[in-house]
């Protein structure tokens, strides 16, 4: 994709943004390493699933309308997150007059793993990161995305993250007892839910740290920064870093 | 008390919630492992989806095939618009019997119509034969699962109940010394019983008979011991063909339990000469659900209390947190179309993780369906304080400069202010979990500097 | 209005989008039909037998109480079938032909009219079912295929002994119902 390629717009989440600058930069160059022309809007704001998931869907045609007009003049939306790729392309609330947009951009939006592995084709990636990985598979990823299979379902297994990262040179894969339970994080559940998440988040590090992760990975800071946010209050030697940030370091 | 309430209750217990989780996940391992044993199981979960689309399209002409074969081979068909009529109807076949005592068998309609108060209030003593069940009923309580109704409890629990109740040993813990003890209390219980209730897996409109599948057999030790047998069935247990039952039995015990089969499946379709079948097709709130297009295929379930095993709330919060006669998710998205103020917590007790959906047997979108409610929800909260809130939000996030200057500000605050003061979800949010250390500066001030 | 009417003009009055009932293909298994139903059968908890085991296995338990509805075994009776189904209680075997079995799941069927009693497999302690491998269908698809046009007044698909697992998740078998299930082959 490099003279002629088509034109990337990069969808930093909000609390990326905000809060983790590092996973937004290690998307942007392992994109542009792997040979993306890589625009980042500068108006974007936020998806507004934390309001639609609370209830008040209806209350964020002003966020989707800015968002889709945003990226409307690029032919691939990529995100380093899940979750916030499946309310854009699932829980937009129908916008009047940005029809077309609107469903041109359901299509064109991309999690940044499927994105490499469905749009890129790239099959494996060279590179070496030496250590134990264990990888949390969030749940909008997962069973909405279907970036990985789901233990509930009659299907071949696959996992694209899992495949991406397994090729590295030195990589440990952890095999979890719960392959793809919930971390509880779940939006605003994780403060009106306050015991049941932060519990939840506990049993996920619980079976980690069993494995003997050393570092903790997945496609979603939110589910991340939950854990995180847990295993450093309660002292933990954990380390965590996005998928972003595993293949940024490796390919360099 | 809310759900968030009860759930923190719940784990208080740390033990026992965590004892609760693992259970309930091995019988979850069980129907992964037992469903990945049939190379055809998504087949069959979109077969019993599509029978039950069409079956919620056609419900009122299944129920009069239904109700017309059931006559014809001599069973009394009854109509119950709500709970009220579905337990006067049975009090009245009581009292025609002449019948003080009852057996019943595992019913979640006949919990839902609160059956058991209402007889008892008029005089007759109603034995749920169940093992589970009996249990609960022993301790006052309802079931806090719909295939498991005592998995709340521990065996040193049961067994102090049974030494009340049925004069065991005290101190036996042994499931097997206790089951036994039930047994015999049961047996005779079963052989003196004029009338048996039960519930209704499926009823076939082809031919006017009735399915109820147990394990323990007390459904059949009941109905066949008694005189009548009054059949309680909501009006979606209807299937269409007898062969159905092929695409359904494979699934239901299955996906409950993780066994191939439940031990006994009896097919009811006329009475024994002599004796009389009653059948009570109920609605209560059933026809309202079937109104509400977002909502109408939560019909489809089959109680096989699949979600529940499998939803990681549930695990840690057990049954009674949901405070409704359906606990778990399809509980989540059946109850607030009964009461939505009552339940409107319910629709937020969920991740919207979604492993609810894939489990489920008939392909019920509970997760999504969970997302609807919730927008249903805030509609009738009118401008409460979240709504304020959310609304603010949305001007922010609508305008690229006031997010920045909101998010500078967010950053800042966790940097400088201490944990108490800083702002209400932010502080619940510390409680238990510490934030990201704030980074100097946002992506969006990275990028401006480093490649624009 | 009548709650029945009641009932049906709602439905009625509301707009259902027409959903088509599905056909349902002839599914099938694989593998050797009494090899899967007697692997279904143990996992159930119940035993399969031989002619010969299950004879020694009769004779040896010295049982006094024996109702016996199967033609091949009519001599192991010591009670004959009772009118009033009470009379079951101390019950200790029933013999019983079963129609055919299935062998995903080791279900087998049972029929009004070879049952004499339609409490007698549930109220006897033990239940035996003699079964000819021949009878013996695939999958649930077959068999309601095979009972299609059957017409009994009560039936059963019969998988095992009673069981619970209500007390902490530990299988007990002999709940309400039979303590055991023998299938016997002839």
């Amino acid at each position: 994709m490099k003279s002629n390629s088509p034109s990337v717009a990069l969808f930093i989440p909000c609390y990326v943004d905000q809060f983790y600058p590092m996973v937004g930069i290690a998307t942007l160059e392992l994109l542009e390493k792997l040979g993306c022309t890589v625009t980042y809007p500068s108006g974007q704001t936020c998806c507004g699933q934390p309001l639609a998931n609370a209830g008040y869907a209806r209350d964020t045609v002003g966020t989707a309308t800015h968002f889709i007009e945003t990226f409307t003049d690029f032919d691939y939306v990529v995100c380093p997150s899940g979750s916030c790729t499946l309310h854009v392309k699932e829980h937009f609330p129908p916008i009047d007059g940005l029809k077309k947009e609107q469903e041109a951009l359901e299509h064109k939006i991309y999690e940044l793993i499927e994105f490499i592995t469905d749009v890129l084709k790239i099959e494996k990636l060279e590179g070496k990161f030496p250590h134990r990985v264990g990888f949390h598979s969030s749940c909008h990823g997962q069973r909405g995305l279907h970036l990985s299979s789901g233990s509930e379902l009659n299907q071949p297994p696959y996992n694209k993250a899992r495949k991406l990262l397994e090729n590295l040179e030195g990589l440990d894969w952890v095999e979890l007892s719960r392959t793809d339970e919930c971390c509880g994080f779940g939006g605003t559940f994780a403060v009106t839910e306050e015991a049941l998440s932060i519990q939840m988040g506990k049993d996920r590090l619980a079976d980690h740290l069993h494995h003997k992760t050393e570092i903790l990975t997945g496609g979603d800071m939110s589910c991340i920064m939950h854990l995180q946010g847990i295993a450093t209050r309660s002292k933990q030697e954990l380390k965590f870093l996005h998928l972003a940030e595993i293949l940024n370091q490796a390919l360099s | 008390m809310t759900h968030p309430e009860n759930a923190a209750e719940f784990l208080k217990d740390s033990q026992k919630a965590k004892w609760h989780d693992e259970t309930l996940w091995f019988v979850r391992d069980k129907r992964d492992k037992v469903s990945k044993s049939i190379p055809e199981w998504e087949q069959l979960r979109e077969l019993a989806s599509g029978i039950k689309n069409n079956v919620l399209a056609n419900l009122a002409d299944y129920l009069e095939e239904f109700e017309r074969n059931a006559t014809k081979n001599g069973i009394i068909v009854h109509w119950a618009a709500d709970s009220e009529e579905h337990n006067r109807l049975v009090l009245e076949i009581l009292q025609q019997q002449d019948c003080r005592a009852v057996v019943k068998s595992k019913s979640i309609l006949t919990e839902e119509c609160h059956l058991n108060p209402y007889l008892e209030k008029h005089g007759i003593e109603v034995v749920d034969t169940d093992l589970g069940e009996r249990i609960v009923q022993f301790l006052n309580q309802p079931p806090s699962h719909i295939v498991l109704p005592a998995i709340h409890l521990k065996k040193g629990e049961i067994s102090e109940l049974f030494h009340e109740k049925l004069k065991t040993e005290k101190g036996n813990e042994d499931p097997t010394y206790l089951t036994q003890a039930a047994r015999v209390h049961l047996r005779e219980k079963f052989f003196a019983a004029k009338v048996a209730i039960t519930g209704v897996n499926f009823g076939i409109a082809e031919t006017g008979e009735f399915v109820v599948c147990t394990n323990e057999g007390n459904a059949d030790m009941g109905v066949h011991l008694a005189q009548v047998h009054i059949a309680c069935m909501g009006i979606e247990k209807i299937l269409p063909r007898r062969k159905d039952l092929g695409v359904f039995l494979r699934l239901l015990a299955r996906s409950a339990t993780g066994q191939p089969i439940t031990n006994y499946n009896s097919h009811f379709r006329s009475p024994t000469p002599g004796k009389e079948i009653h059948i009570i097709l109920v609605d209560n709130g059933r026809t309202a659900q079937l109104a509400r297009e977002k909502f109408r295929n939560s019909l489809k379930c089959i109680r096989c209390g699949a979600c529940m095993n499998t939803c990681p709330i549930y695990r840690r919060s057990g049954g009674f947190s949901y405070n409704s006669t359906v606990p778990g998710p399809i509980g989540s998205i059946l109850s607030p179309g009964l009461d939505l103020k009552k339940h409107s917590s319910l629709p937020f007790a969920s991740t919207l993780c979604g492993s609810c959906t894939d489990v489920c047997p008939v392909k019920i979108n509970i997760h999504e369906q969970l997302y609807e409610w919730r927008q249903e929800v805030t509609k009738t909260q009118g401008e409460f304080a979240k709504g304020l809130a959310m609304k603010l939000a949305n001007g922010i996030f609508k305008s690229p400069l006031a997010y920045k200057i909101t998010g500078s500000l967010m950053r800042n605050a966790v940097k400088s202010l201490p944990n108490s003061l800083i702002y209400h979800p932010l502080n619940i949010w510390g409680k238990n979990r510490n934030l990201p250390d704030p980074p100097m500066e946002s992506f969006q001030q990275w990028y401006r500097k480093n490649r624009a | 209005m009548s709650s029945r009417e009641k009932i049906l003009n709602t439905i009625r009055s509301l707009t259902l989008e027409p959903k088509a009932l599905p056909d349902i293909p002839n599914l099938r298994g694989s593998g050797d039909l009494v090899e899967r139903f007697t692997q279904s059968i143990y996992g159930n908890k119940g035993e399969v037998l031989s002619k010969s085991e299950f004879e020694k296995w009769f004779l040896s338990s010295g049982f006094s109480k024996v109702i016996s509805l199967s033609s091949q075994f009519s001599k192991l009776a010591t009670l004959p079938l009772p009118e009033d189904p009470h009379a079951l209680d101390t019950l200790e075997v029933a013999i019983l032909d079963g129609q055919f079995g299935v062998a995903e799941n080791g279900a087998i069927w049972l029929e009004d009219s070879h049952l004499g009693l339609r409490a007698l497999p549930f109220a006897t302690e033990h239940l035996v079912i003699i079964l000819d491998p021949d009878s013996l269908e695939d999958t649930m698809h077959q068999g309601y295929e095979k009972i299609a046009g059957a017409h009994s007044g009560f039936g059963l698909f019969l998988a095992g002994p009673s069981k619970t697992a209500d007390i902490e998740q530990s299988l007990v078998i002999g709940a309400q119902g039979a303590k055991s299930l023998r299938v016997v082959w002839v």
